[in-house]
């Protein structure tokens, strides 16, 4: 065997920062991540129609029966389903991260000098590429059925930025939830289950005056809510923020503060949790 | 002599198991420690803290010099690890596996397919290089896997129960990779449940039960210490109980019996003890079918050390 030097690695990692390596290493972890996930044809098939499949049925199925006022349902609901698709896409991160714990992936992972931050950038960076896809995907449906962004232009690229921050955010929750469960059938269950009354329990699907002034409260709270709201909002379909809960009124603003909230939260806790993770 | 690992006094418990109740172990650089022990003896434990994936609840550990509890990433650049399961990515090639192991390892990408390529070669997986891993079978896994944790040229390397599961080819195959790296001059501590692989490989062997090592040295070293060679006889089964009898006394312990077979551990001379036993057998007019002297196996010193078959499983 040629003999290169055993500290080969030091001496490289020496002349560059750590930011640098954490970018280096995330970079590899997400190109695995993704070859690894574009060459399962089953997954990659049903990643792309979920999100059609979604789209339509809350169309037609919902779509006569929900009265949101004068405007259709449909412009109200497509915001809703690209907001909940994407904070279900989270659950990826659950799933996929028990599953390289499960194998021992992890493990070697570990064993190796790279960043500890690197196999959950790696992994929530190729979430976030995924979430591309699946936007492009899910906005040429709606686009199909009826939906049209009626807001400028720059607020419909804001608009689409927030759901891929919002994305990422979640991918960190679901990292953590991945890390924290013994194993990939638990991860799949608790990466998931959490997810349904977060979305519904929200304006996505039908207006919170709708609701029990109580649940009212917390649905408007709810992250998810002010996310549809500031979507509905960028995209230009009317909605009335000049009054209700502080959420409802700055639907922008409040989505910004969630996502750097959870990241905050949810970024450290993961890490950490990571630096101990074994496989059994 | 240079100790490439060294470790004092490891404890680890995790809710009510005791796993590590205070191991100390030296590994001699250029050596294989062998760490004999059943299921649950606490041998994967001792590994995992070894090469940093868990924190002891006390005890210091040095890896070729390194504090390895303050200085993990350091460490980490000298260790390779090789665990119980094939840590493999089944959905990448073997080739794509390798290459991202040195990546991470921080090979500049030309030397890391470099170093891909030299060690598909040397384990044998050329052809199946550029062949998704899920095709690939346990032993070319494991192979794969050994494969990854070499790709940094590690100084020491961890092999977690390298060939369990492995049909007896794969893990004669195995065993010549571990000699050859060890020729080579790494450093090996290996756990197995085999003790023929610790016969076969290890220069020093550990044995660990419950947490604690019960007992240490070469492979000759601890057939010594339970009692030198064995004698075993075998008799035309009725003449068993008179055959035992008079065994008895040319022995130094106690005789075992199974079926027609008779064994009775013996001190000093082996040779004039089969000389002895031959003389009083055929005085009895017992005639012998076989008779042999050898050393005792690993199996029977781990019975006497612990009491218990080293299949025994303590979870």
């Amino acid at each position: 065997m040629s003999n290169t030097p055993r500290s080969v690695s030091a001496e490289y990692a020496a002349g560059h920062s750590k930011i640098y390596w954490l970018i280096h290493d995330s970079k590899i972890v997400a190109w695995r991540n993704l070859l690894q996930f574009y060459r399962n044809i089953e997954a990659l098939f049903f990643d792309a129609i979920q999100p059609i499949i979604f789209i339509l049925l809350f169309a037609f199925v919902f779509g006569g029966a929900i009265d949101v006022g004068d405007s259709s349902y449909r412009s109200f609901l497509i915001p809703g389903i690209f907001v909940q698709t994407i904070a279900f896409a989270g659950a990826s991160a659950s799933v996929g991260l028990n599953d390289d714990m499960a194998k021992g992936l992890i493990d070697r992972f570990r064993s190796l000098p790279m960043n500890a931050g690197a196999v959950l950038f790696g992994r929530t960076s190729s979430d976030l590429f995924r979430g591309v896809i699946t936007l492009v995907i899910m906005s040429i449906t709606g686009l199909a059925i009826g939906w049209r962004i009626t807001g400028g232009f720059f607020e419909a690229i804001l608009a689409y930025l927030l759901l891929l921050g919002f994305g990422f955010a979640m991918s960190w929750i679901g990292a953590l939830i991945g890390l924290s469960v013994s194993n990939p059938q638990i991860a799949s269950t608790a990466g998931f289950a959490w997810l349904f009354p977060l979305t519904f329990v929200s304006n996505a699907f039908v207006p919170t005056q709708t609701m029990p002034s109580w649940l009212q409260t917390i649905a408007e709270w709810n992250p998810i809510s002010a996310i549809v709201a500031a979507e509905r909002l960028l995209f230009g379909y009317e909605i009335d923020t000049s009054t209700g809960s502080f959420p409802m009124q700055n639907p922008v603003l409040m989505s910004v503060i969630w996502i750097v909230l959870i990241l905050a939260i949810f970024m450290p806790l993961a890490i950490r949790k990571f630096k101990v993770a074994t496989s059994r | 002599m240079s100790f490439a690992v060294e470790a004092r006094g490891l404890t680890k418990s995790y809710k009510n198991v005791q796993a590590l109740a205070g191991v100390d172990l030296v590994v001699p650089t250029g050596t294989i420690l062998g760490l004999l022990g059943p299921n649950g003896a606490g041998k994967t434990t001792t590994v995992r803290i070894l090469s940093t994936l868990l924190k002891p609840d006390s005890g210091t550990a040095q890896v070729a010099g390194v504090d390895i509890f303050k200085n993990p990433a350091q460490a980490r650049e000298i260790i390779g690890l090789s665990g119980q399961y094939a840590a493999v990515d089944e959905n990448l090639t073997g080739r794509e596996n390798l290459i991202m192991v040195g990546r991470l390892f921080r090979l500049p990408k030309k030397l890391a397919i470099e170093k891909a390529d030299e060690l598909l070669a040397k384990f044998n997986l050329t052809d199946a290089g550029n062949r998704i891993v899920k095709t690939y079978s346990g032993g070319m896994r494991r192979r794969l896997d050994l494969a990854s944790a070499l790709i940094s040229n590690p100084t020491v390397l961890f092999l977690d129960e390298p060939t369990t599961g492995l049909d007896p080819r794969s893990r004669l195959m195995m065993w010549q990779v571990i000699k050859d790296l060890v020729s080579e001059g790494t450093t090996v501590l290996l756990t197995t449940q085999y003790l023929e692989e610790a016969d076969q490989l290890a220069d020093n062997i550990m044995v660990i039960d419950h947490g604690r090592v019960i007992a240490e040295g070469t492979a000759n070293e601890l057939k010594q210490k339970i009692g030198g060679e064995r004698i075993e006889v075998r008799v035309p089964i009725e003449k068993v109980k008179q055959a035992s009898d008079a065994l008895q006394n040319i022995g130094s312990g106690e005789v075992m019996i199974e079926l027609d077979h008779i064994t009775v551990p013996v001190s000093g001379k082996g040779g004039s003890k089969v000389v002895e036993a031959v003389r009083a057998l055929d005085g009895l007019g017992i005639e012998i079918e076989e008779i042999q002297l050898r050393q005792p196996t690993l199996d029977e010193v781990f019975l006497t050390l612990t009491g218990h078959a080293a299949e025994e499983v303590n979870v």
